[in-house]
């Protein structure tokens, strides 16, 4: 059995920097996660991170007030506004640690970080380092990581990379440890922890057409939800608009941020004509964007007809291109064939982002004692219905540093896990059976195709445009693929060791849990709100609807309840940009 | 158009075999299929144990990286069509192997660890600002700060494959990507730890490590900067950025 005070479950950037926050405290912490921190999809955001530094031109009058505002609007109203207001002032020095610490921020003539103008913001407040904002601010924080673990003589800081978690342990409402695989030696281990910190990211890879990683399923999530912790605001699912045509590459918002223009088959900027983003454009937010060419490819104005538009920069000249937007030149080369300088990308909208999430407060508890959850894998919530481009990398940060220093916290006000062997050894057990049990399976449904179909289902049946007879479809199906689950056929039995087969497949089952909560809360929620648009109810309905959905796991399904929303700073209006 | 295609992929499990053997696979490949899209065909649909590492699948997150074809590449980036009728897939070399296509990375980390990979900028951090930088400085640090640690660099050095000792081209980018950073005031300190027999002065020459990085990136030129800089200390000369 091994021992931290601290265990984060998951290396990317909100995993890092909750560990960094536990390091300084001189919390020791281990960090498990089921690849190498920096192999995390953090490493592929790419626009860049907001906050109010002011240092554009045409940013002198921006303020964390402000970038609270254009969030909560962004949002539909539905984040929680005291959480809004603290993750909006924390965001400049957040960032300044970044850069810090290292971070190579593009620079203003000034010589300060440089920021760009982003979908639904009143300011350009979008610090960036080029277009690889994300992996810039992974190595950096790896950096870091590797200058405490260098330093460090007693191992105060422990990484587990390539361990996977199978089980949150829970006893009498508190944390108490995890069931880990090291996929390395193929050993079944048990953690012991005062506090634990989900980070495990987003579930993109339920979604057929995804800009996510291969790496981001259901099973993070899965574990909290598996264990009894609620889950919140699922239905909110952000699409977004400019993805690679074919595999579904992210093209950044930076691209729109930049002047790229959106193009339909006629050569028409298309999204003038419609009234939500006739005035913003290009930089109107993504749940409306994404909608608007939807609309154009359903009304056959598609390039050639098809399912996709263009994102022209050629007007840009090819040094803007080259300096600020290097990385999507490189990845619409590498796919499509296709040098932005030259020709117009060919873009689809595609899955992007999970706005709901393991539910917590402002300080990203749960309402089990000593479990945190920060990052996309968490639902504080700042994003409500819509999230804004740029405030996810810096939910990374915001509330990793919270999640960790509330686990400090924790930990020195008397929080500590006493001697639980015999539930760590019980839950091992279970996981053990289960193992033993997919193994023994004489089933013959193949994983594989269990896969594709609930991909496919997310995206044909609650995907950007979203109705009653699609949902009550979509959900059946899932329900479905649930049941068949129950047969499937591993195919390598041999050991555990790098039994990626097993690995995936035991994933698969935390991506079609998690899939029902979506299905199901989309259909629950007879409204349109942010990224949940119904087509047979098209309007918002604030009195009704303004609130939460929460999910507790049940065997059947997600049993849905509600959660009160915090106003306090702006009163809800309209939204149009 | 749908044509058929074998990878001959290198399998090894040290725990239960006794030596390392290529199996062969064929199945039907459509154009804009990528190896790692074919490596996980084999693994859902033809053969399970097949172990191999992979995450972003866009070039961005260094795991894929193998010796697809004669070249160390990105398994993610690299299109099937064009590598002809059989492909032969084997992981980076000189690294121990756990599973198949998966290898040991401790050797890549533990010279990474070396370098003291991170900024030392020599005086407390501001907190409340950023350090100013202005572009022509943050310019210098282009094409040094996009490593994405993938490893191809490394498995392709004869040096590295010869002397356990050798830091590799990827540490000495990274250490160079400090050296040529504005910010970083700890030029002596990573001149001692790279400018020295196992470090800048090991290197042969050879060039694969520019020959087959992914990105593009000229790890060469570093070590070429580094052995400079060093040389310039040598002959007392000031060594401080501009």
């Amino acid at each position: 059995m091994k021992y931290h005070q601290v265990l984060v479950i998951g290396g990317g950037l909100a995993g890092m920097r909750a560990a960094a926050a536990c390091n300084r405290r001189n919390i020791k912490v281990g960090l498990l996660s089921k690849i190498h921190p920096v192999r995390s999809h953090s490493t592929s955001a790419q626009g860049g991170i907001n906050a109010s530094l002011q240092n554009h031109v045409r940013g002198k009058h921006d303020s964390a007030m402000r970038h609270a505002f254009d969030t909560i609007k962004g949002s539909d109203y539905l984040a929680d506004q005291d959480a809004v207001v603290r993750f909006t002032e924390d965001a400049p020095k957040r960032i300044y640690e970044m850069e810090n610490w290292g971070c190579p921020f593009s620079r203003t003539p000034e010589g300060k970080i440089a920021q760009r103008p982003f979908g639904g913001a009143g300011y350009p407040r979008t610090c960036y380092a080029a277009d690889k904002t994300g992996m810039y601010l992974i190595q950096t924080l790896w950096e870091q990581i590797c200058k405490f673990t260098s330093a460090s003589m007693r191992e105060e800081m422990v990484i587990y990379d390539e361990w996977i978690a199978l089980k949150l342990v829970i006893d009498k409402k508190k944390i108490v440890g995890v069931v880990a695989w090291n996929l390395k030696d193929g050993e079944l281990e048990v953690f012991r922890a005062d506090a634990v910190i989900m980070a495990t990211g987003g579930i993109g890879r339920i979604y057929a057409g995804t800009s996510n990683a291969l790496t981001n399923t259901g099973m993070g999530m899965a574990l909290a939800y598996w264990a009894g912790v609620p889950l919140k605001d699922m239905e909110f699912v952000q699409f977004h608009p400019t993805t690679l045509k074919g595999n579904n590459c992210l093209m950044t918002e930076g691209c729109r941020g930049e002047g790229g223009y959106l193009i339909n088959d006629k050569g028409e900027r298309f999204l003038a004509n419609y009234p939500d983003s006739a005035v913003a454009m290009e930089v109107a937010p993504r749940d409306i964007v994404s909608r608007n060419i939807e609309r154009e490819i359903k009304a056959g104005r598609g390039i050639n007809g098809e399912d996709y538009v263009y994102l022209d920069l050629r007007h840009l000249g090819a040094e803007k291109i080259m300096t600020r937007l290097p990385g999507i030149r490189d990845i619409a080369m590498n796919f499509v064939n296709v040098d932005p300088i030259k020709e117009p990308i060919p873009i689809q909208p595609g899955h992007h982002y999970t706005m709901g999430g393991i539910d917590t407060g402002k300080n990203a508890a749960t309402e089990v004692d000593g479990l945190y959850a920060a990052g996309e894998c968490g639902c504080v919530s700042v994003h409500g219905a819509n999230r804004l481009g740029g405030n996810s990398l810096l939910e990374t940060i915001v509330m990793g540093a919270a999640a960790g220093e509330s686990a400090v916290k924790f930990i020195e006000d008397g929080g500590k896990t006493g001697d639980v062997s015999k539930q760590l050894d019980k839950a091992k057990k279970e996981v053990e059976d289960k193992i033993k049990k997919m193994f023994d399976s004489k089933g013959n449904e193949d994983p594989a195709d269990i896969r594709d179909e609930m991909q496919k289902t997310m995206k044909e049946k609650v995907g950007i445009f979203r109705n009653e007879k699609d949902l009550k479809e979509g959900h059946k199906k899932i329900q479905e693929l649930r049941e068949r689950y129950k047969k499937i056929r591993i195919m390598n039995k041999s050991s555990l060791k790098f039994n990626q087969d097993l690995m995936w497949n035991m994933e698969l089952e935390g991506d079609l849990d998690i899939a029902e909560t979506i299905a199901a809360g989309a259909l629950n929620r007879k409204e349109s709100r942010g990224s949940q648009f119904r087509e047979d109810y098209t309007k918002r309905d604030d009195k009704k609807w303004l609130h939460h959905t929460t999910y507790k796991f049940t065997p059947k399904g997600a049993k849905l309840g509600k959660k009160k929303v915090t106003l306090g700073y702006f009163e809800p209006k309209a939204r149009a940009y | 158009m749908r044509k058929k295609v074998t990878f001959k992929v290198f399998r090894f499990d040290p725990d239960v075999d006794k030596k390392p053997y290529f199996k062969r696979y064929k199945f039907e490949v459509e154009k804009g299929m990528t190896v790692l899209d074919g490596l996980f065909h084999i693994q859902r649909k033809m053969d399970g144990s097949l172990a191999f590492r992979s995450s972003c699948r866009e070039g961005v997150c260094g795991s894929c990286a193998m010796h697809i074809g004669g070249k160390y590449r990105l398994a993610c980036e690299t299109q099937i069509t064009g590598l002809g009728r059989t492909v032969t897939i084997r992981p980076l070399g000189h690294m121990p192997i756990i599973k198949d296509l998966i290898v040991d990375m401790k050797p890549f980390w533990d010279k990474y660890a070396q370098i003291r990979p991170y900024l030392i900028p020599g005086d407390p951090d501001p907190i409340d600002r950023e350090r100013v930088q202005t572009e022509d400085q943050r310019k210098k640090i282009d094409g040094l700060i996009d490593c994405i640690l993938c490893g191809a660099c490394t498995a392709s050095c004869s040096v590295s494959a010869t002397n356990p000792e050798y830091l590799g081209p990827a540490s000495l980018l990274k250490t160079n990507r400090f050296l040529q950073d504005s910010r970083d005031n700890a030029a002596e300190e990573r001149l001692r730890l790279a400018a020295n027999e196992n470090g800048a002065f090991r290197c042969h020459t050879i060039f694969s490590c520019q020959y087959v990085c992914p990105k593009d990136l000229n790890p060469q030129a570093s070590i070429a900067e580094i052995q400079e800089l060093a040389l310039k200390r040598s002959l007392g000369k000031d060594i401080a950025k501009q």
